[in-house]
C-alpha cells in the first residue's frame, strides 16, 4: 500500500483526528457546562426571592403562598431530619450487608444476593412512595409507631422525638423508606471498599487468633474507613434529594410543630414537586426555585466530598500495594 | 466468663446481626415486589393497552395507552439524544483525556451529576426552556431526562473502554490506522457489550423519572403525539392516580407500577447477563 505515503491521505488522516478528537472534547466540554448552566439557571431563576428575602429566606420558617412570603427553614429541616434518619438505619445495616457479603456468605451466595441488594436501587422512586403511602403506612402506624412510642418513647432526652399521634406519615416513615433506597448504594460501596483490603492483613489477622468480627473491626474497617465514609456520603447526597418516595410519606406540611419524627414536615424536594406546577405569582416560583438552589449546593458539597474521599481511598491503594 | 468465650459470644452476635442485615435488605425487596406482582396482575387487562386514561368519575374502564405510548417516545428520542454525547464524552475521557485538567475535572463533575438530585434536572429545564417557550411540552421532558442518560452513559462508557487493553490500541497503530479509526473500529468494538449495557442502564433509570417530567412534559390525560405539547407519560400518571381517591384509578395506578418495575428490573438483568456474557466475571 503507498497510501500511508501519500501527503494528501496523510493530511485528511490527520484532519480527521483532529476533528474527531475535537467532537469529543466538546462532549466532555458539554458535561461540564451543564453543571455551570445549572447553577447559573439557577440562580438566575432565585433571583427575585434572593432580592425580596435576602439572607432571611434561609432562617424563616414562613412559607405563606397567599401572603407571599417565603422562608426556607421548614423544607430544610424537613430535608436533613429525613436523611439523618435514614442514614441512622442504613449505615448499621449495609455495614451488616457488607460484611456478610464478603466474609460470611459461600462464594456462590454471593453473587444473587449482591444483585439483589443492588436491584434494590434499580426500583423507581414513585413505586417506592406508592407502595409506602398504601402499604407500608397503614401496617407502621397500627404496629410500628405505637411500639416506638411505648420503649423509644420512654427514654429521657430522646423520648420527645417518638412522641404524638401515629399517623404513619411523617419524617420518620419517610426516613425509613429514604433508607431501604439508599441502602443499596451504602452497601455496594462498602463490599467494594472491604474486598480492596489486602489478604494478606486480613490473614494476619486471623493468623494470630482474631475472630471474623474482630478482623472486621480492627483491620478491615480501619484500612477502609475513608472509603466508608465516601460511601455514607454517597447515600447522604442520594436521601437529600430523592423526590417521589419522600413527597408520598412526608405528610406535606409547612409548618413547625414540634420536633416529634411522627409529625408530617416537607422537605425540599417534596416542596418542589407538590407546588411548582401551580405556583402562580412569580415570587412563589422564584423562591421554590431558589429550594432547589439550596438543595443543589447542599447535595453538590456532599457528594464532592464524597468523591474526594472515595479518590483518596483509591490513591491510598495505588502507593501501599 | 472468660475472655476466649467473651471473645466468641461477641463474634457470634455480630454476625448473627450481619446476617439479620441481609435478611432486613431482602425483605423489603421482596415486600415491594410481592406487592407490585400481586396488584398489578390482577389490574393487568387488555384495556389496558388500547384505551386512554380516564376522566375523573368515568363509568367505562379506563386504560393507560396514552401514557405508555408517551413514555416509549419520550424515553426512546431523550436516549436518542444523550447516548452519543455521553458515548463521545466516555471516549474523550478514557482515550485522550485521562491525565489532563480537563479530563480529570470532566470526571469529577459527571460523577456528581449521576448522583445530583433528578427534580434539579427538571427545575433546569424549566428555567432554560419552559419558561422561555411559555408552556410545558414533550421537548422538554426529553430534554430532562437525556441530561440524566448523558453521565450514566459518560461513565459506563468510560470504564468499559479503560478495559480495553492496550496491546490492542498499539497493534492497531502499527498498522497505520489513524487514531479516531482505532477508537471507533478497535476499541469501541472491543467494549461494545459494556457500552450497550451502559445505554441500558441508562433506559432503565429513565424510564422510572417521575420528578424531572413534573414540570417539564407535565402529562396529558387524552391522546397526543405533538411533541410541543404536554404527553402523557407513566411515571406522572402513576403520581396523580396514586394520590387520587378514586379506586379505579388507584387500580390503573398499580398496573402502571406493575409495568414499569418489570420493565426496570428486566433492563437491569439484561444488562447485568450481557455485561457478564462478554466479559466472563
Amino acid at each position: 500500500m503507498n497510501a500511508i505515503t501519500d501527503t494528501t491521505t496523510v493530511r485528511s488522516f490527520k484532519f480527521g483526528d483532529r476533528l474527531f478528537f475535537n467532537v469529543a472534547r466538546a462532549a466532555a466540554v458539554l458535561t461540564l457546562l451543564l453543571l455551570v448552566a445549572i447553577i447559573a439557571s439557577l440562580v438566575y431563576g432565585s433571583w427575585p426571592s434572593i432580592k425580596q428575602f435576602g439572607f432571611g429566606f434561609l432562617v424563616s420558617g414562613e412559607w405563606n403562598p397567599p401572603q407571599d412570603r417565603f422562608g426556607a427553614l421548614i423544607p430544610v429541616y424537613g430535608t436533613l431530619a429525613t436523611s439523618v434518619v435514614a442514614l441512622c438505619i442504613a449505615v448499621p445495616v449495609s455495614f451488616g450487608i457488607a460484611l456478610f457479603l464478603t466474609e460470611l456468605s459461600p462464594p456462590w451466595l454471593r453473587r444473587p444476593l449482591g444483585t439483589a441488594i443492588e436491584l434494590l436501587a434499580a426500583i423507581p422512586s414513585i413505586v417506592y412512595g406508592m407502595w409506602g403511602l398504601l402499604y407500608f403506612s397503614p401496617l407502621f402506624a397500627e404496629y410500628v409507631q405505637p411500639a416506638l412510642a411505648a420503649t423509644l418513647g420512654k427514654v429521657p432526652l430522646i423520648g420527645s422525638l417518638f412522641d404524638g399521634p401515629p399517623l404513619g406519615i411523617g419524617i420518620l416513615a419517610a426516613g425509613i423508606i429514604l433508607a431501604i433506597m439508599i441502602i443499596p448504594f451504602i452497601a455496594s460501596v462498602m463490599r467494594d471498599v472491604f474486598a480492596v483490603t489486602p489478604a494478606m492483613l486480613k490473614e494476619s489477622a486471623y493468623g494470630v487468633g482474631g475472630t471474623t468480627w474482630e478482623v472486621v473491626w480492627n483491620v478491615v474497617l480501619p484500612y477502609t474507613k475513608v472509603g466508608v465514609v465516601g460511601g455514607i456520603m454517597l447515600g447522604l447526597g442520594r436521601a437529600l434529594g430523592e423526590t417521589m418516595a419522600v413527597t408520598f410519606l412526608i405528610g406535606n406540611m409547612n409548618f413547625f410543630n414540634g420536633f416529634s419524627l411522627f409529625l408530617p414536615g416537607n422537605s425540599i424536594a417534596s416542596a418542589l414537586a407538590n407546588e411548582f406546577a401551580e405556583a402562580e405569582s412569580e415570587l412563589y416560583t422564584s423562591s421554590l426555585i431558589e429550594l432547589g438552589l439550596i438543595l443543589f449546593v447542599i447535595t453538590f458539597i456532599v457528594l464532592s466530598l464524597s468523591k474526594l474521599l472515595l479518590l483518596r481511598l483509591s490513591r491510598q491503594e495505588g502507593t501501599k500495594t | 466468663m472468660d475472655l476466649r468465650k467473651k471473645r466468641k459470644f461477641i463474634n457470634k452476635v455480630a454476625l448473627t446481626l450481619s446476617m439479620l442485615a441481609m435478611a432486613f435488605g431482602l425483605f423489603w425487596l421482596a415486600w415491594i415486589l410481592f406487592t407490585t406482582l400481586q396488584l398489578g396482575v390482577t389490574g393487568l387487562s387488555l384495556d389496558l393497552f388500547t384505551k386512554m386514561t380516564p376522566p375523573p368519575g368515568a363509568d367505562e374502564p379506563g386504560g393507560l395507552l396514552n401514557a405508555i405510548v408517551g413514555s416509549l417516545i419520550m424515553i426512546t428520542l431523550a436516549t436518542g439524544l444523550g447516548t452519543p454525547i455521553g458515548i463521545l464524552a466516555g471516549i474523550y475521557l478514557a482515550e485522550y483525556g485521562q491525565r489532563t485538567w480537563l479530563g480529570q475535572i470532566t470526571r469529577f463533575i459527571n460523577d456528581i451529576l449521576l448522583s445530583a438530585p433528578s427534580i434539579v434536572i427538571g427545575l433546569f429545564v424549566y428555567a432554560v426552556y419552559v419558561a422561555q417557550v411559555g408552556n410545558f411540552s414533550a421537548v422538554a421532558g426529553i430534554f430532562a431526562l437525556a441530561l440524566i442518560v448523558i453521565p450514566v452513559v459518560v461513565s459506563t462508557s468510560e470504564n468499559m473502554l479503560r478495559l480495553v487493553p492496550d496491546n490492542m490500541r498499539e497493534a492497531a497503530f502499527a498498522l497505520g490506522a489513524p487514531k479516531r479509526v482505532v477508537v471507533m473500529q478497535v476499541t469501541l468494538k472491543a467494549s461494545m457489550a459494556g457500552v450497550i449495557t451502559g445505554i441500558l442502564l441508562a433506559v432503565a433509570r429513565i424510564a422510572g423519572e417521575t420528578a424531572p417530567l413534573l414540570f417539564t412534559a407535565l402529562s396529558n390525560q387524552f391522546w397526543s403525539v405533538d411533541l410541543n405539547k404536554p404527553m402523557a407519560n407513566l411515571p406522572v400518571t402513576i403520581f396523580k392516580f396514586a394520590m387520587s381517591p378514586f379506586k379505579d384509578w388507584q387500580e390503573i395506578a398499580w398496573a402502571g407500577v406493575f409495568l414499569i418495575t418489570m420493565g426496570v428490573l428486566g433492563l437491569n438483568i439484561a444488562a447485568r447477563v450481557l455485561f457478564r456474557a462478554k466479559h466472563k466475571l
